[in-house]
């Protein structure tokens, strides 16, 4: 078995974890819930040893290096760290319904991993890939997108209880999902969260660019989105704490800088050019 | 600072920064979309004459060191400046606040608290709770008052000063931005194998800037993986001064080599039609590098020796392998393929020699000098750990009022924090019950 087959396995038990998740949601099944964190924790499981399985394989390969350095592997480790901060987030807060919007992110970045038209392959290292700061780069970014896309899901569940409880108030998804307050609560600590770790990593991307080419800072188009993002959640903030802004305008913000993220993480490597080329690949 | 000027308040106000912010933000995508740095030429033809007229007019094609950015960026930074100025006393006044000035009705008044009475005099059971509180960690300052005392304990007071670290970090790394503009240069230069280089040009300006040393190029090799893509470019480079050689180094993509703040990166290489000849006489040990044009006769006078390459198999533009061909004056030439960079012994009629043969290479060095990315980086340090604070640390208040009462004293115990305070009832109600124990 290699890892691109437990990769595979991954995608479909998350596509499955949905469901059950989204079960939940709907039928308020208790029993249902517990079997859908049950086989979301298998599905992460999976992913674990297959992610460490691929590290293995390229060592065996020879050119051994972690599994983050394409696309393919980006998209496959996203899905991963959405998957630990989502059960983290369930744990601690002990509600179910968010997984319903947030497991299908990790199975729609599994999906695209496994069926878009990306290399798939384990490659070498170009030079300028060498380096101790490709670790601490990527797994700091990812940290906080999986934070960004956990709020976005909150945010997106906060605008759908208001648009269903507006028209009545004594609507089911009262009591499905969690309270606006704690939906509102956990969607600013997601954020917090999720914008420390974005800037470690632009921060470690800064010092990393400095040792390869003496230059920190260079406006590149990666570079200019991840300080755009980095501003939409640093406006988000301020609009809270000093406006005392919240509710929907937060839930929006959070769906805004979502769409900011993926457009760094995804749009800059295929719609734009510059030194993040290799992702495209 | 309690400035009612109006340009102050201005200047002061959040609900700037949240505009220049927003400013910021969307016109960074411009520059991101239209591609930056090209030629008017290429302007013309992407967008046409009258477009290109308009990006040149708003300085599009470098927006990001155009007037109107950088003054945006600065506008940032001066709100940053005047708002922290305007907002930072208060923010102080609560850092060094005396919680032993609060009145004893205030402390009843608070919403977390818990009481309960004790055997001991006032006298008595302060003793008790200041020994407690202090074995927690909580460091007590005790008043008397009318009818007993009051105790005061707090944990991080500095804390509220989290958010002002962050709001520094960012006016160090501004200052790190404007160091490395005034002090420092980006340039590059192409070195070719062994020879030597003492001046740089410019990027922007392409100006020439005296490096005060000389820099040699020893030799360059990049390594390739099976599949063909590249996995390193080395480059040997040695620095001399006044003709004196100081240190050799190799310097990799992502390891560059560092002399007197000027630092070099390999940046790439240009791979020529020469080749380098490293010839040593086996017996004299006498050795000699030549550098020879494909084709071309080359002479080692002192040895009689001549040499050339007349064949070469090249991948790309990389050489693979190349055929030597070597005379003597008094033998006949003998050919011989050698793989590049490798070494062969070729046997003469009167001496033998070992001879290695290599493309010829000039490596590209990317040459940057930057006085403030120190300043830099120790903003961005700052900014991480004012995050931290500013967002996981609370400032925590404990007041302790112990008041005599005819059995004993009561005691009642309340508390406050600035964050988190639902984490705080927890701590808080931990602690209560253990003081209560204790007394």
């Amino acid at each position: 078995m290699d890892s691109s087959q437990l990769l595979g396995i991954t995608t479909f038990t998350f596509l499955f974890a949905s469901f059950l998740y989204i079960g939940t949601l709907v039928f308020k099944a208790k029993k249902l819930g517990s079997l859908a964190t049950g086989f979301t924790v298998v599905a992460l499981l999976i992913l674990t040893v297959g992610l460490g399985l691929r590290w293995v394989e390229s060592y065996q390969m020879g050119i051994g290096h972690a599994p983050l350095t394409n696309m393919y592997e980006s998209v496959v480790f996203f899905a991963w760290t959405i998957i630990i901060f989502y059960l983290g987030i369930e744990w601690k807060f002990q509600t179910k319904t968010i997984g319903a919007f947030a497991v299908p992110i990790a199975f729609l970045a599994m999906a695209y991993a496994s069926f878009a038209p990306i290399n798939r392959g384990i490659n070498p290292l170009v030079p300028a890939l060498q380096s101790n700061w490709l670790l601490a780069h990527v797994i700091t970014c990812f940290v906080g997108y999986a934070a960004f896309a956990i709020a976005a899901a909150l945010g997106l569940m906060y605008l759908c209880k208001t648009s269903f409880s507006g028209r009545n108030d004594t609507g089911k998804s009262k009591e499905i999902l969690p309270s606006l307050n704690v939906l509102e609560d956990i969607t600013h600590k997601s954020i917090i969260f999720g914008f420390i770790w974005l800037s470690a990593g632009i921060i470690t991307g800064a010092v990393w660019a400095n040792s390869a080419w003496g230059t920190y800072w260079s406006w590149d188009p990666k570079e200019t989105w991840s300080l755009i993002t980095w501003f939409v959640y640093a406006f988000t903030l301020h609009a809270r704490y000093t406006r005392g802004i919240k509710g929907k305008t937060i839930a929006w913000l959070s769906l805004v800088g979502f769409i900011a993220v993926i457009f760094t993480y995804y749009g800059v490597n295929f719609l734009l050019s510059g030194l993040h080329s290799y992702g495209s690949n | 600072m309690q400035n009612n000027n109006s340009v102050w308040q201005f200047f002061a106000s959040v609900k700037l920064a949240l505009v220049t912010l927003f400013l910021i933000t969307t016109t960074s995508i411009i520059g991101t979309l239209i591609p930056q740095k090209e030629s008017v030429e290429w302007y013309v033809s992407q967008y046409g004459p009258k477009t290109a007229q308009l990006f040149a007019v708003l300085d599009i094609p470098d927006m990001y060191n155009s007037w109107w950015f950088i003054s945006l960026l600065f506008l940032l930074g001066f709100n940053l400046v005047i708002c922290s100025i305007d907002r930072f006393p208060g923010v102080w006044r609560q850092i060094t606040a005396d919680g032993l000035k609060y009145t004893a009705e205030r402390i009843r008044k608070m919403s977390t608290s818990k009481s309960w009475e004790s055997p001991d005099p006032s006298s008595a059971a302060t003793q008790k709770m200041t020994q407690r509180l202090n074995k927690s960690g909580w460091k007590t300052a005790v008043k008397t008052i009318d009818d007993g005392t009051l105790i005061f304990s707090q944990k991080g007071n500095w804390t509220r000063a989290g958010v002002y670290m962050v709001h520094a970090s960012i006016l160090v790394i501004f200052l790190g931005a404007i160091i490395g503009y005034l002090g420092g240069f980006k340039g590059s230069v192409s070195i070719p194998e062994t020879m030597e280089r003492d001046r740089i040009a410019l990027y922007n300006t392409r100006e020439i800037v005296e490096l005060g040393f000389t820099v040699r190029c020893n030799s360059f090799a990049i390594e390739f993986y099976p599949n063909g893509m590249p996995k390193e470019y080395t480059s040997s480079l040695t620095i001399l001064e006044n003709g004196q050689e100081l240190f050799t180094q190799e310097i990799e993509v992502n390891s560059p080599l560092k002399h007197k703040g000027i630092t070099f990166y390999q940046s790439s290489y240009e791979a020529y039609q020469d080749f380098v000849i490293t010839i040593t006489n086996k017996t004299t040990g006498e050795q000699k590098t030549f550098i020879s044009p494909f084709q071309k006769q080359t002479e080692w006078a002192e040895e009689g020796i001549r040499i050339g390459i007349i064949n070469a198999k090249a991948l790309g533009q990389s050489i693979v392998s190349s055929k030597i061909w070597f005379s003597e004056e008094d033998g006949a030439p003998i050919t011989q393929w050698l793989d590049d960079n490798t070494t062969a012994t070729l046997d003469g009629t009167d001496q033998d020699y070992q001879v290695s043969v290599k493309q010829m290479y000039a490596t590209g060095l990317q040459v940057a000098k930057d006085p403030g990315v120190w300043w830099v980086y120790i903003g961005c340090g700052l900014m991480l750990f004012g995050l931290y604070v500013a967002f996981f640390m609370s400032h925590r208040r404990i007041w302790l009022l112990v008041s005599n009462t005819k059995k004993g004293s009561e005691i009642i115990v309340t508390g406050s924090a600035n964050k988190n305070r639902p984490g705080f009832e927890g701590v808080f109600d931990n602690l209560a019950s253990e003081l209560e124990q204790a007394s």
